[in-house]
């Protein structure tokens, strides 16, 4: 691993676009190269895509961040996976989706592709990976959960109760969204975008907004930015209150679920009462957001914030007075820092094994480049670990969201947008599971030519497996729980 | 914990008062029963929950359904693990290729009567996937549905009255 990695090398002395990233067209050699930048943890892999006859990769490392392309010969350009293996998956669907030829692709099972699309129905039965020795059995597990939750498959193979093996199998829920998108207009596309993953609704129509602004050109009004930055702290105090019940819940500890559940319904009411929707879908469109806030509005959102607070700081005085819970979380489901670095995993998961990325600090969009907190880690990176984690972000977001509520000046909350070019965008937001990547291709008719999504879990999903591996079966949940990766945010 | 416990018991209720069941829901509920129905199993219903496709924001809601607020329980509504315990398949989503089995299958494996609620704007019409080639179509194209709840997502007190005209139409008569 040299100082300067490839990427730095590479992009010293280019001009950033108004995103962020600088983009370059890159000849084979420069795409492995820098795959295996990503391999040796130069730098690391933010996004992959197909667009058109070209192949993209979005990297990141220190303060840098750029987008890569390559030309394919029909469809064939060199596999990232075979030197990075977190591009794997992503490269198992580009295959499905778009058919390119990811050559050297050490996996080529379909992967979002079942057979099942009408057109190209197989009958192929998907192969499990194998795990092989005496008193091994199998338990397979879904699509349909016990529970009410999104669909997927896990194959464990254990021996007795302890996981030797778990498999995930995914795209069930997979729509076409990027099908969809492709073509549609800018307001169509806020739609579908705001609809990918109904539970980060907020962030994903931020991203979306960030990369056609981006594009485009299209400045918002400071109050509108504010008012997204309110937003998206309110989705994610939701959740993190709601994952540190779910955790407690799997571990049968309903009271403390009990109490989280009411106070996310908490959340949800004040959304509501002063943005018209209680998950405050459709309310951040690129321009601004649509829905202002009143000051009874503003009142109601300072009165939850100290409910909140109250329910934070007595739901971990009975967490830390319980061994016997604590028993459940702390040492189960430990992933390797290193796999995280690997992986580049975003969110409570790479936080929770001191990987201390937020993409609010490490590159900070408006407000968050002006609001202070900080960015919370936990080293022991298990069930424990990332509860707290999260239990840290509910205290840092009741601060700024205080501070954004006190900083909101009178103004427009919507901009006309300019006329529309040819133009590329991209934009990388923090949703409550981590950073959640947009790009955005405008035709010169103004109409979306192609919008590439790509949600935290990508590379959150793959770590489960290895969370998973030596603990018992009945822990699963547990760690399941303390990921809460997205489903439909994976499948689009 | 004790006191925990204790602070939880002297706050107050956090439940509300049960809704009016919806009146859309009823009409539609009543027309698709029918007085057979009615007689069969009395005010308690148990409910398999589906994603056939969701965005995962009608399951956000329906899990608000078992907060302290909704608490469906009390209505005698239930949800169940297995499609062999369940009266209701509650299902959300535009129905995916990939899903289209998995969601037959778990219809099939219900002991008769059952009914099929189609929750959320996508259930009944795919919503903003129409036209998507992944995904099959609207429920009705595939089972027969008795009951939709519309919205993008349905707030749990939509869902609630829904399910409780479920509850009324099937209620046995005086």
């Amino acid at each position: 691993m040299s100082a300067i990695g490839p990427l730095a090398g590479l992009i010293a002395g280019r001009d950033a676009a108004p995103d962020g990233y600088v983009r370059l067209d890159v000849e084979p050699e420069v795409w492995t190269e820098l795959a295996q930048g990503c391999a040796a943890g130069s730098h690391d892999l933010s996004a992959l895509w197909v667009d058109d006859d070209r192949v993209c990769m979005a990297l990141g490392g220190e303060g840098l961040r750029a987008i890569v392309s390559l030309r394919t010969e029909a469809g064939a350009y060199p596999s990232v996976a075979a030197h990075h293996a977190p591009a794997m998956r992503l490269e198992r669907a580009m295959r499905d989706l778009h058919g390119v030829r990811p050559v050297g692709l050490p996996d080529t099972r379909p992967w979002l592709d079942h057979g099942r699309w009408p057109g190209r129905e197989s009958a192929a039965r998907y192969k499990f990976l194998t795990a092989e020795g005496e008193g091994l059995h199998q338990i397979a597990v879904g699509p349909v959960h016990a529970g009410i939750i999104e669909p997927g498959h896990f194959r464990f193979t254990a021996n007795g109760e302890t996981v030797v093996r778990l498999e995930e199998r995914l795209g069930y829920v997979h729509k076409g969204v990027e099908g969809l998108l492709a073509g549609a207009d800018v307001a169509r596309g806020a739609a579908i975008v705001g609809r990918i993953s109904g539970d980060s609704t907020v962030a994903y129509a931020w991203a979306f907004a960030r990369a056609v602004e981006a594009a485009l050109g299209w400045a918002v009004p400071p109050r509108a930015v504010l008012l997204r930055g309110i937003m998206a702290e309110l989705e994610r105090l939701s959740h993190h209150i709601n994952d540190v019940g779910g955790i407690c819940n799997d571990a049968s500890v309903l009271t403390i679920n009990a109490r989280c559940t009411l106070q996310r319904e908490d959340v949800l009411a004040v959304a509501n009462a002063c943005f018209g929707h209680r998950l405050m879908m459709d309310r951040i469109v690129p321009g601004g957001v649509t829905v202002d806030l009143s000051a009874d509005g503003i009142g109601r959102i300072r009165g939850l914030l100290s409910r909140l607070e109250e329910t934070r700081a007595e739901i971990l005085r009975v967490y830390d007075s319980m061994p016997s819970l604590q028993d459940r979380t702390v040492t189960t489901g430990i992933v390797s820092p290193d796999l995280v670095r690997q992986y580049a995993a975003g969110g409570f998961v790479g936080r929770a094994a001191g990987r201390a990325f937020d993409t609010r600090k490490n590159f900070p969009y408006a407000p968050y480049d002006q609001l202070p907190f900080d960015i919370k880690t936990r080293t022991t990176s298990d069930v424990d670990a990332r509860l707290l984690v999260r239990m840290d972000e509910i205290a840092e977001s009741l601060k700024i969201v205080g501070l954004m509520l006190d900083w909101l000046a009178l103004g427009d909350i919507r901009s006309c947008g300019p006329a529309a070019v040819a133009s590329e965008g991209a934009a990388l937001v923090e949703a409550f599971r981590g950073d959640v990547f947009r790009s955005v291709r405008i035709a010169a008719s103004g109409t979306l030519a192609r919008v590439h999504v790509r949600d935290a879990s990508w590379f959150q999903w793959p770590l489960l497996e290895a969370a998973v591996e030596g603990n018992i079966v009945a822990d699963f949940p547990l760690c399941n729980k303390s990921f809460n990766c997205s489903y439909s945010g994976h499948d689009l | 914990m004790r006191t925990f416990l204790l602070g939880a018991l002297f706050k107050g209720t956090a439940t509300i008062a049960p809704p009016v069941p919806g009146a859309d829901a009823l009409e539609e509920v009543a027309r698709a029963l029918g007085e057979r129905a009615r007689q069969r199993l009395g005010r308690s219903l148990s409910i398999r929950e589906v994603d056939a496709g969701s965005c995962n924001g009608c399951e956000l809601e329906i899990h608000a359904l078992n907060n302290p607020v909704y608490d469906i329980e009390r209505f005698g509504l239930k949800f169940v693990a297995s499609p062999r315990h369940a009266d209701v398949l509650l299902v959300t989503g535009p129905v995916t290729w990939n899903m289209r089995e998995a969601l037959l299958r778990t219809y099939n494996a219900m002991p008769e009567p059952k009914w099929v609620v189609a929750l959320g704007d996508c259930a009944a019409n795919c919503g903003v996937f129409a036209g998507s080639p992944a995904v099959v179509g609207p429920l009705a194209d595939i089972l027969p549905v008795d009951l939709h709840v519309p919205g993008c997502p349905p707030a749990p007190i939509e869902i609630v009255k829904g399910l409780l005209a479920l509850i009324e139409a099937r209620a046995p008569g005086p």
